[in-house]
């Protein structure tokens, strides 16, 4: 039979998504706009059903670290919060990244610096992907423009993190986080046995059986030469994620004389200015990267042979524009539009500054 | 068919509510929807609004610049949002909430005295559902047994006793608009 339509909050897409991924336990501490999470999780008490544990911390930094803790034990754990939460997270997402432990963190991004207001904005791409915490990590991520990709990237995050040991984020925002839309919730998987994570994650602190050695999750190593080759691993795991797992969507391309570059919410009102802008003659198209590391940066780089100029369209001063312009390396040029401060813009807007900075 | 809706008033008015039993009614109807609330602490006591879009195709933006229908409950949001109906589109406003009247020619405008007949029907909190019938009349987006359905969808199923008073409202809500 095929599953329900429902109607519901990305938020709430994200906390079912994640009982009926099979997810172990997760970790958070309120703030708006990604209030609703922690709220539907405890709602719905899957503790009783599936035996996940929600857990309310003390504070985002207890969180992230009792996220570094389960997922040390092979669980599928994860936390979520909004961009003032996610910058205490920082320290601990280095250390996940350090240790290679997969997990999930969901940033629904608000309005910064500090802290800021509630309402969207997407001004934390460069913490989220040129590092944030310190040392040279990435992080996968994956950037949803519906409630639908809230509740699929919940499962396919997980699967990239375990994938490659690797922490992932989806980063949304206010937009993304509020709105209710259509959905269709994923299947749902039984979470993991002890068996069955002791035999995918061998790695894993799960009690020390007498056949091997003690597994040690850490991310401290004080021999440099050591720490050297290790950072090494992490690069060329990196270069692998690069290779394989770049995801996005090209809408109105083929004929596209001018290019849209966007990512989540903007991406949505992006595809209305291009529906608007056609409607008056004018050949755009939209090319929306789902993955924001890895970056699409070849297929960009192809495109700027095709189109005369590209504008990225973000919700904050000019951030994946710096990764445009790298990707695309001065074939053409590459504009930046944004509204800053949790001011979203509206399609019409996008068209002016597509015709005043890009035509 | 697509139709994008805002619907604007003070904040505990209903304006969150009536969108979501719209956008529910449009998926029961069959069609794409999306609900994007002016979220925070406007909620609480200050100007809330709502975009409601109802689809026959995929929605691109859930934000908008201008509207085929504008709902107006208050002054401040006819003042935001009078001049964002596009021409040939609808206006209907409840004259309780409203100081000075709308004014635009190139639009259409209906009045509902929703917050006086809820308090005659002393049923105020049906307020909203009779502003929803009202809209229903001049814009059959949706058939009025969505509505119930999208009533039921929304409520908890402890106040489903409420849905006959709420029917009530839709109907009244149809009959006073002019």
């Amino acid at each position: 039979m095929s599953e329900e339509i429902k109607l519901m909050k990305g938020n709430e897409a994200i906390a079912h998504a994640a009982i009926r991924c099979g997810c172990d336990g997760y970790f958070g501490y309120p703030i708006t706009p990604q209030s609703e999470v922690l709220e539907t999780l405890t709602e719905v008490e899957p503790w009783k059903t599936t035996g996940m544990n929600v857990l309310q911390a003390e504070s985002e930094v207890a969180a992230i670290n009792m996220v570094y803790g389960g997922a040390g034990t092979g669980k599928k754990v994860m936390t979520s919060s909004s961009s003032p939460g996610v910058s205490l997270k920082q320290e601990g997402i280095s250390y996940l990244a350090g240790a290679e432990l997969p997990a999930l963190i969901v940033n629904v991004m608000r309005g910064g610096p500090g802290l800021g207001t509630i309402q969207p904005s997407q001004a934390d791409y460069f913490q989220t992907v040129k590092g944030g915490g310190h040392g040279d990590y990435k992080l996968i991520a994956l950037a949803p423009a519906s409630v639908q990709e809230m509740a699929d990237f919940v499962g396919l995050g997980f699967d990239l993190a375990f994938k490659y040991r690797n922490p992932a984020i989806i980063l949304a925002d206010g937009v993304i986080g509020q709105m209710m839309e259509k959905v269709v919730l994923p299947p749902f998987k039984p979470r993991r046995t002890d068996e069955e994570i002791v035999k995918e994650c061998p790695w894993a602190a799960v009690g020390k059986p007498k056949n091997r050695k003690c597994n040690i999750i850490t991310s401290l190593e004080l021999d440099p030469a050591v720490m050297e080759k290790k950072n090494l691993h992490l690069q060329e795991k990196y270069r692998e994620i690069e290779a394989n797992e770049v995801r996005y969507e090209e809408i109105q391309c083929k004929d596209a004389e001018y290019l849209l570059v966007a990512f989540g919410s903007s991406a949505r009102i992006c595809q209305k200015a291009v529906e608007m802008a056609r409607a008056e003659g004018i050949k755009v198209g939209l090319l929306r990267p789902i993955t924001l590391w890895p970056f699409p940066s070849k297929v960009l780089n192809q495109f700027a042979n095709q189109v005369k100029s590209m504008l990225c369209v973000e919700l904050n001063a000019g951030q994946m524009v710096e990764d445009v312009r790298l990707a695309v390396n001065g074939k053409v040029k590459v504009e930046h539009f944004g509204r800053l401060g949790g001011i979203v813009y509206t399609p019409d807007e996008i068209i002016e500054a597509m015709k005043a900075k890009i035509m | 068919m697509t139709e994008e809706i805002i619907i604007a008033g003070f904040g505990g008015q209903g304006v969150l509510s009536m969108g979501k039993i719209l956008a529910y009614s449009g998926l029961m109807q069959g069609k794409e929807v999306s609900w994007m609330p002016a979220y925070g602490p406007e909620q609480r006591g200050g100007t809330a609004n709502v975009t409601v879009i109802l689809s026959d195709e995929r929605i691109s933006s859930p934000i908008l610049n201008s509207y085929d229908t504008a709902i107006i409950l208050n002054q401040q949001s006819l003042d935001k949002f009078e001049k964002t109906v596009k021409p040939g589109g609808t206006l209907i406003y409840d004259p309780y909430g409203v100081t000075k009247e709308p004014t635009r020619k190139d639009i259409k405008i209906y009045k509902i005295n929703a917050m006086d007949t809820s308090i005659e029907m002393n049923a105020p909190k049906s307020f909203n559902m009779i502003i929803l019938g009202g809209l229903l009349k001049i814009r059959p987006i949706v058939d009025l047994e969505n509505v119930i359905l999208g009533l039921k969808k929304t409520l908890p199923e402890r106040h489903h006793k409420l849905i006959p008073m709420n029917e009530a409202a839709l109907k009244k809500g149809m009959e006073i608009i002019g």
